[in-house]
Formats: structure tokens, C-alpha cells, sequence
């Protein structure tokens, strides 16, 4: 953190540039050594890449979407790695098209939560006083409600599709967001470096996005890598109970939720979507602790 | 600071599921009602009246416990919700203890022989606990108990064995939530120098750790629990659908598919309620647990 202010523009920016591409340097060669956040991390690559070329892998409307009733509840074969489902549809190929909207619902929901709930709490920690109570009190009576009940009533209101999911799990998960950040700005507000920018003449704004934001950044980045994950299981819960995305799209929750009716006959329809889930979650989780630990060092013996 | 939450909570909840579509007149009286009648139910019901009456007369009625009538049986929404919630309230305790259960004493040993095998198998599992969908779970287990092996029912409350499978599917995730925050604790405490200073004074090493260690390790936990608490409640609504088990949380996906707004709405507020009371009971707890920090509820 450069707290050494120059009257020159040009020569801070450019020694503020150097700083920080040698601290995420740092924080990536730490990141490296973790052997568990390199798993996590490649099984996320792998399963963006799955989501991202979907459709070259297998055509949506063909094997993903089609009915093939003379092929239904078949186990897994080498035509089916995984077995097909109550409609004879291929489920390796509804689960990768499934994990686009995962991935997609998790990222938006995320982006949406941290957007909204990191500027409440910017504002919050940096103004302080009758600011800081208020939007804090607000978060306060969002968090006596448990954030998947929040998302069911939103859905509930709104209908449910693939927008509104992501805005009502993002919103249910908005004061989470509020107060880590408040807390981060919290920390940095009376430091030093701050003190000198306001001294130089920076206004309120110059200093939240150029000074407090990037300070405040690594708490935010690691509960957003756990938030994905956790937006992710609400994703498949609201769809297992009828609230995700409509049929016949591909939902791993939906997918779960089908294949409850044949847990006799055909038990596979529900093993694997609930698998990509699993493994989905824990290449996040690994990787949000690897990033927690390269992130603030002090946090990990 | 109990009640301004609760009547905030009142206020979001209502007003989000004030924008459900469908006027609440035409559910109840069928799509091919009179208009002259629906008019009249509008009126009576008071849905002409702006958004900020129609929410002060629902919480004036709310206070006097009564949230209005189910649009599909047309019984009071209060008695429904609350005639459910000790099948709630029993799976969610049952799934609690048995995290309690598991994961203080297994956080405290896995703590005390840091990176041991038992060690690194606890945190493997407690990390598969974590990611695991309990709904999933549920159906996992359904498949291994009920349908393979055909030793515990796969749905319903009927007695004791009804409630393994649930309870274990509730509470798998927090069970491991709470290892992992009792070991991370447990380190921290352990280190300290006066857990050094009752060693060298001769202190018996399982008398530091009962004794010495253990009071302060749990503080954090406490709250943990208490925040988890809230995890339980919602995570109850996809068990219960799990399991058909008949609680609050079914009740609550029954009325969503039905369209039933008034019973959706009290539900959620009831859940908040009970939470928010629950949180307030681990606030006096945690002022008990730890002297140096007073009540702001006193």
C-alpha cells in the first residue's frame, strides 16, 4: 500500500501500478504452493470450460432438450456415460448444459450482492454515524431472515425465471456483503494514507474508489469466491422445490428433483447432477480457503 | 432491538410478496367469478386501499396474531403455520444436537493432534459436509437406507425412526460447519499463554483442555450455532420436501405451488420470528459465556 503521496500524478500512478501487480504476483505465488486451492482451481477451469463449450460438446436442443422415450431410464453406457433419464435425455449432457446456468445464476447472483451490498457498506463505514446506522439497521432485519426463505419470497413474487433467480438469491445475500466491507473500510478509513489524500485535496469519491475499494478488496474477493458456491446450492434448492429456471432447461436442482420419482428403478438420475453439485462446491470451497490464506497470510498458522 | 427487527421483517416480507402476480379475489373465487362479485371481495378485503394501509392493517392484525385466511383451505393462516411448526421446531432440534454431537467433541480432538491422520480425515469429511446439498444428501440417504437396505422410512413423522434420516440430513452440514469452527477455536485457545502456564504448572493435559481450554473455544462457536440456527429453518423446507415431512417448511412449498400468498407470507415471517429469537437467547448466552462483554439487551 503506497502511503507515500507525490504532488506528481504521473509518478504516483505509476509506482501505485507497479506496487500492486507485484502484491497479486505475491498473492499468486502463494496461492500456487496450496495444493488443495490448485485442485479447486483447476476443477473450476475445467467446469467453465464444460459450461463455456457446451454446445459444441453436446447440441442443446438434441441431446439435452429432445425426447427419446425409447431410450428412457437406461443406465450408464458408452453411448450415455450417464445413463439417460425419465425421458430417455442424455444426462452427461443436461448436467453440462445445467452447469452454465449454475455457474451463470452463481456469478450474476454474486456480482449483484457484492455491487449492491459493497456499496452500502463503502457508504456505511466511510460516512459513519447516522449513515452507518441506518443502512446497518436495514441489513440487521435482512439478516433475521434467513437468506433462502428471503430468495423463496422474491421468487415467489416475481415468477419463477432465470433473471429473477439471480436477482433474489443476489439480494438475499446482500448484507453479507454490506458488512465486510464496511469492516474492511472500517480498518483502512484512518490510516495514513488516506489522511494524505484527503490533505492533497482528493473529494470523498476519489478516495472510496481509488484508495478505501482496493485496500478493502481481499475479504470481498475470498466471501465472493464461498458466495458463488453457497448461490450455487440455492440455485438447486429453489429449483428442487419448483422455483428454478422452467422446464425443459436443464437445472442440476430440477434434474434432482425429477429423478426423485424413479430413486427406485433408476437411482442414477439423481446420483450424478447431485455429484456435479458436490464437486462444484468443493473446488469452490478449496479454493476460497487457498485464496483466504494467499490473500492475508496472518490469517493462516 | 427484538421488535423494531421483527416489524422491518414484517415489512420486506409483505412488501415483496406484494408484487405477487394474481389478484388474491379471482384466486379465491375461481377465474370465472362475476366481475360485479370480485369487485365486492376487492372492496371487503380492502385490496383498493394503498400499498402503506393495506401493510399497517396487516400488521395491526399481525400483533393480534391474525394473518388472514388461507386462499386455498380458508382456514386462519396462523393456526396452519402454527400447528406446524413443532414438527419443524423437533427436526430442526433433532438436527442440531446431533451436529452439537459430532462436532465439538470431534473439533476438540481433531484440534488437540493437529495434522494427524484423524486430523486430515476430519477436515476432508467436515469439507465434503459443507458442499454437500442436504436435499441431495436426503435423497442419498433415502436410497441407502430405504430402498437398498429397506431399515428406516423414507417419509412422514411416524415415530422415532421416521426422524434419523432427516435429522441426519439437516444436520450433516452444520455438524461440520461446527467441527471445523470448534478446531479453528480450539487452536487459537491452545496457544495462548496461559494455557502454557497451566501446562508448567503440572496441570494434567486433559484437565487443560476440559478445563482451561475448552470455556473460551467456545464462544465463537456459540455464535455459530446460534447463526446457524437460521441455516437449519430454511434448510428444513427442502428437507421436509425431502421427506414429506409435515412441517412449516412444506406447508410453505405447498402454498407456493398453490399460489397461496397469506400463508407463504406468514411463514416466512414466523421462520424470521423464531430466529431472530433464537439469536437474541445465544446474545444472553454469549454475555454468560464471556463476562467481558455485556448484553446490549439488558
Amino acid at each position: 500500500m503506497s502511503s507515500s503521496v507525490t504532488t506528481e500524478k504521473d509518478t504516483n500512478l505509476k509506482s501505485q501500478a507497479g506496487k500492486k501487480r507485484s502484491q497479486w504476483g505475491e498473492v499468486w505465488r502463494r496461492l500456487k504452493k496450496n495444493h488443495m486451492a490448485m485442485i479447486g482451481l483447476i476443477i473450476m477451469i475445467i467446469l467453465i470450460l464444460l459450461a463455456v463449450f457446451a454446445n459444441q460438446i453436446a447440441d442443446y436442443e438434441e441431446v439435452a432438450i429432445k425426447q427419446n422415450t425409447a431410450n428412457r431410464l437406461q443406465g450408464p453406457s458408452r453411448e450415455n456415460w450417464l445413463g439417460t433419464d425419465n425421458f430417455g435425455r442424455d444426462i452427461f449432457a443436461r448436467i453440462i448444459h445445467g452447469g452454465r446456468i449454475s455457474l451463470m445464476v452463481g456469478v450474476v447472483a454474486v456480482g449483484i450482492a457484492v455491487l449492491i451490498g459493497g456499496t452500502l457498506g463503502a457508504i456505511a463505514g466511510f460516512y459513519g454515524g447516522r449513515v452507518d446506522n441506518l443502512i446497518m439497521r436495514a441489513m440487521d432485519i435482512f439478516l433475521a431472515i434467513p437468506s433462502i426463505l428471503l430468495a423463496i419470497a422474491i421468487v415467489t413474487a416475481l415468477g419463477a425465471n432465470l433473471f429473477n433467480l439471480m436477482l433474489a438469491i443476489g439480494i438475499s445475500s446482500i448484507p453479507g456483503y454490506a458488512r465486510i466491507v464496511r469492516a474492511s473500510v472500517l480498518t483502512v478509513k484512518d490510516q495514513e494514507f488516506i489522511e494524505a489524500a484527503r490533505a492533497i485535496g482528493a473529494s470523498d469519491f476519489r478516495i472510496i474508489t481509488k484508495h478505501i475499494i482496493p485496500n478493502a478488496l481481499a475479504p470481498v474477493i475470498v466471501q465472493g469466491t464461498l458466495g458463488v458456491a453457497t448461490a450455487i446450492l440455492s440455485t438447486a434448492g429453489l429449483s428442487f422445490i419448483g422455483l428454478g429456471v422452467p422446464k425443459p432447461r436443464p437445472e442440476w436442482g430440477s434434474m434432482l428433483s425429477d429423478g426423485r420419482t424413479y430413486l427406485w428403478e433408476a437411482s442414477h438420475i439423481t446420483t450424478f447432477p447431485g455429484l456435479a453439485i458436490v464437486i462444484t462446491i468443493l473446488a469452490l470451497n478449496l479454493l476460497g480457503d487457498g485464496l483466504r490464506d494467499a490473500l492475508d497470510p496472518r490469517l493462516k498458522q | 432491538m427484538l421488535i423494531p427487527v421483527i416489524i422491518g421483517v414484517t415489512f420486506i416480507v409483505y412488501s415483496i410478496m406484494f408484487f405477487t402476480p394474481g389478484d388474491p379475489a379471482l384466486i379465491i373465487l375461481g377465474e370465472n367469478a362475476p366481475e360485479e362479485q370480485v369487485e365486492k371481495l376487492r372492496e371487503e378485503m380492502g385490496l383498493n386501499d394503498p400499498f402503506i394501509i393495506q401493510y399497517l392493517r396487516f400488521l395491526k392484525n399481525a400483533l393480534k396474531g391474525d394473518f388472514g385466511r388461507s386462499y386455498s383451505t380458508r382456514k386462519p393462516v396462523f393456526n396452519e403455520v402454527f400447528s406446524r411448526f413443532p414438527a419443524t421446531l423437533k427436526l430442526s432440534t433433532a438436527g442440531l444436537l446431533l451436529a452439537v454431537a459430532i462436532g465439538i467433541p470431534i473439533g476438540i480432538i481433531s484440534a488437540t493432534r493437529q495434522y494427524s491422520l484423524l486430523d486430515s480425515i476430519t477436515m476432508v469429511l467436515a469439507l465434503l459436509g459443507v458442499s454437500m446439498p442436504n436435499f441431495w444428501l436426503g435423497l442419498m440417504l433415502i436410497l441407502l437406507f430405504s430402498v437398498r437396505l429397506g431399515l428406516l422410512p423414507s417419509g412422514g413423522d411416524v415415530g422415532f425412526a421416521s426422524l434419523i434420516l432427516p435429522a441426519i440430513t439437516l444436520g450433516t452440514g452444520v455438524a461440520a460447519i461446527i467441527t471445523r469452527m470448534t478446531r479453528s477455536s480450539m487452536l487459537e485457545v491452545i496457544r495462548q499463554d496461559y494455557i502454557r502456564t497451566a501446562r508448567a504448572k503440572g496441570v494434567a493435559e486433559r484437565r487443560v483442555i476440559n478445563k482451561h481450554a475448552l470455556k473460551n473455544a467456545l464462544i465463537p462457536v456459540v455464535t455459530v450455532i446460534g447463526l446457524q440456527f437460521g441455516y437449519l429453518l430454511g434448510g428444513a423446507v427442502l428437507t421436509e420436501t425431502v421427506f414429506s415431512w409435515p412441517g412449516v417448511g412444506r406447508l410453505m412449498v405447498e402454498a407456493i405451488k398453490q399460489k397461496d400468498t397469506p400463508v407463504v407470507l406468514a411463514s416466512v415471517i414466523f421462520m424470521s420470528v423464531v430466529f431472530s429469537i433464537v439469536n437474541l437467547l445465544v446474545d444472553i448466552l454469549y454475555a454468560f459465556l464471556d463476562p467481558r462483554i455485556k448484553s446490549q439487551y439488558r
